[in-house]
């Protein structure tokens, strides 16, 4: 069953479009990382199906409901997006910035009922900000106020979360923190999630179907093995690069080259046979190593 | 200490402090005295010259003062909330040089007369600050939206060109250069019970709706989107901040000219007690105000006794050291450190 689907939505600002005549379908259930090149139109696609921009042409459903037929509280409860950044310069604390995530179900008017703080608790404790309830917002650090913003979403009670670039600005630890989460809650909580990604390697480490927005469309969708294609991310990025299996998953990794046409051989002699069966050892990467320390040189 | 407990403590000071000040001036009254004449009836047999002084004078100044006051705190925290800036006060787009413009042009054609149970010069000042918001806010919408920049900007350039149309006003005007003078520093002095129904009603109406709308306000402060993404229709919330703010404004300066920095302060002190709520923001900025205010206006009418000082004047000498200390000594609680 689709969770969310846009059908024929073109989008923009003003009168420049961003997306064109795009179709997708968001399968519940499923975690959907949504890729592509910068200035392609991810977060724009984000804020169409969140009801946050009106197509100009097309229909967005949620389950079967035209989005604009529903009230904007009426999707909020069902449907939560995280944007890539937020304002945070008001010093509300942790909690009654996540107590906020109860706004539209209790209303903006009527207090929190003891059904609302359970939630809140547990939203806390999913995302391990207990300790740091009583903490202004303003004084937290990147990792920690991405938790928090989670937190409310999951105090939002949707069965759909829309994030948007989770990992940006995180370090190493915090981004794969926080892409753990959100797959383990939307495993427990039965959620659709659709998150757009810059890190190939995590989409297809995390997502279930992967989507490639370039070209104002959507220009391949399915599982990371199938949408993970030399010749495509070459297309889509204007970037060499090779793919190979995860040592540990056999999950397929794209490996930048930094060498011109190294890839281009590489694909040409492998030519028919399964991107995901290259192994390294004799690797273009390897060869191209010297290159980039000439590089640095020059 | 639980935010209830300030409230609690604040609003009992501000009693206290109000009884005190009911018998501050020429003539000094007891505070046991001061409760005997308030338990009398207003205007009952017994005429005495403290009655009146009490009831006529000294009694509707105070909740004038009062209400002024928490007016101006309210809208203050409003304005703050709305523009997620701590710098921003009540007057910040527009309402007080449309105000001091409405005000300039009834004194100076001698406007005679009441408009809405209000004496013409408060009346006058009262549209004045509520046009110049419409305008300022009429310039800065694109479309259904309005963004918060376009208000701010909107506001400052508008100011400027009032501020002007007043000072050539007063210039080619300059029989009447003392009365404008006086109106546009702030002065509670000779209003009676008229000034108080004519202004307490707005005031009361426009904190409530404020209030009502606390939680949204603190969504609104992550940003648009992720207030949308609550399901908060933003431009309505904004349309609806701004109007109740500037009701509050608008009837704030009928009722006591233009008086500063009590809607700066009042909001920053009720921060730093209780949080960044503004649930519990908005009714301690109302006491704060109320409190700054009514101090003030005992300074302004007793310190150079039988004079008086305009009391903007007071809030203003007062207040800046007072803000300037806050914050050198608190950044972090007002917000603005970090």
């Amino acid at each position: 069953m689709n969770a969310v689907r846009a059908q024929d939505i073109t989008c923009g600002y003003d009168q420049r479009k961003v997306l064109e005549s795009l179709s997708l379908s968001v399968i519940a259930g499923e975690v959907l990382v949504l890729l592509g090149p910068n200035g392609a139109g991810k977060t724009t696609l984000l804020r169409a199906l969140a009801r946050f921009l009106r197509p100009m042409a097309g229909t967005v459903f949620l389950e079967d409901q035209d989005i604009w037929t529903l009230g904007a509280d009426a999707v909020a409860q069902r449907v939560a997006l995280m944007p890539q950044s937020e304002r945070r310069d008001w010093p509300l604390t942790v909690e009654e910035s996540i107590q906020l995530g109860r706004a539209p179900h209790c209303g903006w008017y009527s207090p929190f009922n003891a059904e609302d703080c359970r939630i809140v608790e547990s939203a806390l404790a999913s995302t391990g900000l207990l300790e740091l309830r009583h903490r202004p917002i303003t004084e937290l650090s990147g990792g920690e106020w991405r938790r928090m913003v989670f937190a409310r979403a999951l105090a939002q009670q949707a069965n759909v979360l829309l994030l948007d670039e989770p990992t940006a600005g995180l370090d190493l630890k915090y981004q794969h923190e926080v892409l753990r989460l959100v797959c383990d809650l939307a495993k427990n909580r039965n959620l659709t999630v659709v998150v757009t990604l810059h890190d190939l390697n995590h989409a297809t480490l995390y997502g279930s179907r992967l989507a490639i927005v370039a070209e104002h469309t959507i220009v391949a969708v399915g599982a990371p093995r199938d949408v993970m294609t030399v010749d495509l991310i070459e297309r889509v990025y204007g970037v060499h690069v090779t793919i190979v299996p995860h040592p540990i998953y056999g999950t397929p990794m794209v490996v930048p080259l930094i060498e011109k046409g190294a890839s281009k051989k590489e694909s040409d002699s492998k030519k028919g046979s399964d991107p995901l069966v290259i192994s390294s050892g004799s690797d273009p990467f390897f060869e191209s190593d010297p290159a980039r320390s000439e590089n640095g040189q020059s | 200490m639980k935010p209830v407990v300030y409230l609690a403590i604040l609003s009992a000071v501000l009693l206290t402090t109000a009884l005190l000040s009911l018998g501050v001036g020429a003539v000094t009254i007891s505070p046991g005295r001061i409760l005997q004449i308030l338990a009398a009836r207003r205007g009952s047999a017994v005429a005495s010259t403290e009655l009146t002084i009490i009831w006529e004078l000294r009694l509707p100044r105070l909740l004038l003062a009062c209400f002024v006051g928490a007016g101006l705190g309210t809208a203050g925290a409003g304005y703050q909330g709305l523009f997620r800036n701590p710098l921003v006060d009540p007057f910040v787009i527009g309402a007080s040089s449309g105000a001091a413009l409405g005000t300039t042009l009834a004194i100076i054609n001698g406007w005679q007369g009441t408009f809405l149970g209000l004496a013409c010069i408060p009346a006058a000042s009262l549209v004045g600050a509520l046009a110049a918001v419409a305008i300022v806010y009429g310039i800065a919408s694109v479309g259904r939206q309005v963004p918060i920049v376009s208000l701010l900007l909107a506001g400052v350039a508008l100011s400027s060109l009032l501020g002007a149309i007043v000072s050539l006003l007063m210039f080619l005007h300059e029989e009447k250069l003392m009365t404008i003078f006086g109106w546009l520093m702030g002065s509670l002095s000779g209003r009676g019970w008229a000034a108080l129904w004519s202004t307490a009603p707005l005031i009361l109406i426009g904190s409530s709706l404020l209030w009502m709308h606390s939680r949204a306000l603190d969504a609104l402060t992550f940003g648009e989107e992720s207030a949308a993404s609550l399901g908060l229709g933003i431009s309505r919330l904004r349309a609806t901040i701004v109007l109740s703010a500037s009701l509050i404004t608008a009837a704030s300066v009928a009722g006591g000219g233009i008086i500063g920095f009590v809607g700066l302060i009042a909001p920053h002190m009720a921060r730093s007690l209780v949080g960044a709520r503004h649930a519990r923001v908005i009714p301690m900025s109302g006491v704060l105000g109320a409190l700054l205010l009514l101090l003030a206006d005992d300074v302004a009418r007793t310190i150079v006794a039988p004079s008086e000082l305009p009391v903007g004047v007071v809030t203003a000498l007062v207040g800046s050291p007072f803000f300037l200390y806050l914050l050198k000594t608190r950044q972090r609680e007002l917000g603005v450190g970090t």
